[in-house]
């Protein structure tokens, strides 16, 4: 069996790269990335993909719609399709911000893994966004914490510990985020002080 | 926000739907001022007042709007009028049906020309600054050809998404000066909010899309308006809402609701009065994000044509409500057809005019409103009205405005369409 040329079309090029790398380790030899859409239609009659694995944040999707529509610009034609094997798979790419279009006859069982793996790894760079701005807001909020302990601590004279029981109790009796409770005395002192 | 829908108590109430819990209905679009009456049915309670909760979610791609319609993610989208068509007749790459019950409106098109071509144009014929869109595009046609003759590139033009009302029309208006859009200039696809910027980047050298975008590149003094949708056929289809015909099945009851609720929004729209408010809804960054002067000024039908400020002004450049603008037509939709017909797109045949013609869900359209129901669009009209090339369409006779057009593509089907 022939291998299948797989090209990846993403702007984000971490996560391009994270696509690649999981289509190598799963036997694609013939995996290429594009990362900037100049020249895309030049690029595809060049590559002669099999399979085009691509970003439904792209805007420049509906250029590939003109392409597989109007190609006889082109001098020989590209019919392809969204991937139609399998509409839970299809819906589920969608979900995970993934489409896939394939060479019209290209069977399916040899499409299934390629999406499988597109889908797994958007799902995957998803969740380490999420975990990232998670992790980024948490540091935001101990600094803003730790600000509002030392406003308490200066303007009531309070220790370290008091100023954070102080903060915390509030939070607690009026059912807020302690980083919430921090906020607004942070923002009150910049207006009172 | 203090805009109010005050017309509303005016409305009467055209079917008693009964009390109800409040239904979600998510609806996809792209930042468009034809998504107008979707936005505002939204902002305004015209949804809430129906018992819907109307979601809406803005999309990047007409590709997305179609796939998130067809695995469920939306309800209903704003959609380009050739997009249920397409979908009936099985074309495009994800052909799932999708059907319309209510019409966005009519207008907002024009096509605009890099400034450095348009100059051309004029060396070329001496082109005056008052030139009708027949004009502009017999001057394309000279510089095309005398470019031809020099042995330059062909211009590159962008259009939206091959099954729209923009690639339809630019096509129209460039066959009308003389230029076969398949042969002699390269029609390439580019997202709306990025004409200005492939226009300025000498990327492409004119596009033909939806307001505000023609009006941002004149604004910014890059582009140049050659043509307005009116000028090319006053009766042209412009935006639905689609749906899929199984959540119809399942959902009548919030169809029919869904349509009562953009009738109102869609009344709202078209008076003038309301612009202000309407234009400010429109800026903001979750909606088009774009300057409310500007929008407002296209809402008005003001046109800034260059960036010297040459003014036109068209009346009724949108057209939200009245003369059967929301109720779905076969006739604009034969249109559809004739014009996939002529560039190859689909063959002719009565069946594939029956399935275009599925599209049109005018019933559910009727049944939801009842004596508030705008009157189909009046047949006398199509004789009536001409193509900016003299041109008419008679919704029974197809296939004789695709032979009456001297540009046009003979009978060939494009590859990876279906075929029949």
């Amino acid at each position: 069996m022939d291998a299948l040329t797989v090209l990846v079309i993403d702007e984000n090029k971490i996560r391009a790269a994270i696509i690649e790398r999981g289509l190598r380790e799963a036997g694609h030899e013939r995996v290429i990335l594009v990362t900037t859409m100049d020249g895309l239609l030049r690029r595809i009659l060049d590559i002669d993909p099999d399979v085009i694995v691509i970003d439904l944040e792209n805007p420049n999707r509906d250029q590939l719609e003109h392409l597989f529509q109007v190609s006889r610009a082109a001098q020989r034609p590209i019919a392809m399709f969204v991937d139609r094997s399998d509409s839970g798979m299809l819906e589920a790419a969608v979900d995970a911000g993934v489409s896939a279009y394939v060479v019209d006859g290209l069977r399916q069982e040899r499409v299934k893994p390629i999406l499988d793996m597109a889908i797994a790894r958007f799902n995957a760079f998803a969740r380490l966004q999420r975990e990232l701005a998670d992790a980024r807001n948490a540091l935001e909020e101990r600094k803003v914490i730790e600000r509002a302990k030392g406003i308490l601590m200066q303007s009531r004279g309070l220790s370290e510990a008091d100023a954070f029981a102080l903060l915390r109790q509030t939070a607690m009796n009026e059912k807020k985020k302690m980083a919430d409770i921090a906020q607004s005395v942070v923002t009150a002192a910049s207006l009172l002080l | 926000m203090n805009a109010s829908p005050k017309s509303l108590s005016s409305v009467p109430r055209a079917v008693s739907l009964g009390r109800r819990e409040t239904r979600l209905v998510r609806a996809g679009f792209i930042p468009l001022v034809d998504a107008s009456i979707l936005i505002a049915a939204s902002e305004l309670g015209f949804a809430a007042r129906e018992g819907l909760q109307l979601d809406l979610v803005r999309d990047v791609s007409w590709a997305n709007v179609r796939d998130r319609l067809a695995f469920r993610q939306f309800d209903a989208a704003h959609m380009l009028a050739p997009m249920p068509v397409a979908a009936q007749l099985g074309l495009g790459s994800n052909p799932a049906p999708v059907v319309t019950p209510f019409a966005l409106g009519r207008g907002g098109n024009a096509i605009t020309l890099s400034v450095r071509i348009y100059e051309g144009m004029r060396q070329e014929t001496g082109l005056s600054d008052t030139a009708d869109a027949l004009a502009c595009a017999k001057a394309f046609a000279a510089l095309v050809a005398s470019r031809k003759e020099a042995g330059l590139s062909p211009l590159t033009l962008g259009v939206t998404y091959p099954f729209s009302s923009h690639n339809y029309e630019f096509r129209y208006w460039l066959a009308a000066g003389g230029v076969d859009p398949d042969r002699d200039v390269r029609l390439i696809v580019v997202p709306p909010p990025m004409t200005t910027d492939a226009l300025e980047a000498g990327a492409i050298d004119g596009f033909c899309v939806g307001a505000p975008w023609n009006m941002m590149a004149c604004e910014r003094g890059v582009g140049r308006i050659v043509a307005a949708k009116q000028d090319i056929w006053p009766l042209a289809p412009e935006k639905v809402i689609g749906l899929r015909p199984d959540y119809i099945e399942a959902n009548e009851d919030t169809v029919l609701r869904l349509v009562q609720a953009l009738d109102r929004s869609a009344r709202w729209c078209a008076d003038p009065e309301h612009h202000d408010d309407l234009a400010r809804i429109l800026a903001l960054p979750q909606h088009l994000a774009a300057p409310v002067a500007i929008l407002r000024r296209v809402l008005a039908g003001e046109f800034c044509l260059d960036g010297k400020g040459t003014l036109r002004r068209i009346e009724g450049y949108f057209r939200f409500h009245g003369e059967g603008a929301n109720r779905p037509n076969p006739g604009q939709v034969l249109w559809i057809y004739s014009q996939m017909i002529r560039w190859g797109q689909v063959a002719h045949s009565a069946a594939g005019e029956a399935l275009a013609v599925s599209a049109c869900r005018s019933d559910l359209y009727d049944t939801a409103l009842g004596p508030d129901a705008e009157q189909e669009l009046d047949p006398a009209l199509f004789a009536a009205t001409r193509f900016m090339d003299d041109l008419v369409f008679d919704p029974a006779n197809v296939m004789a405005h695709v032979e009456a057009a001297a540009i046009r593509q003979q009978g060939h089907i494009i590859a990876g369409a279906p075929s029949e």
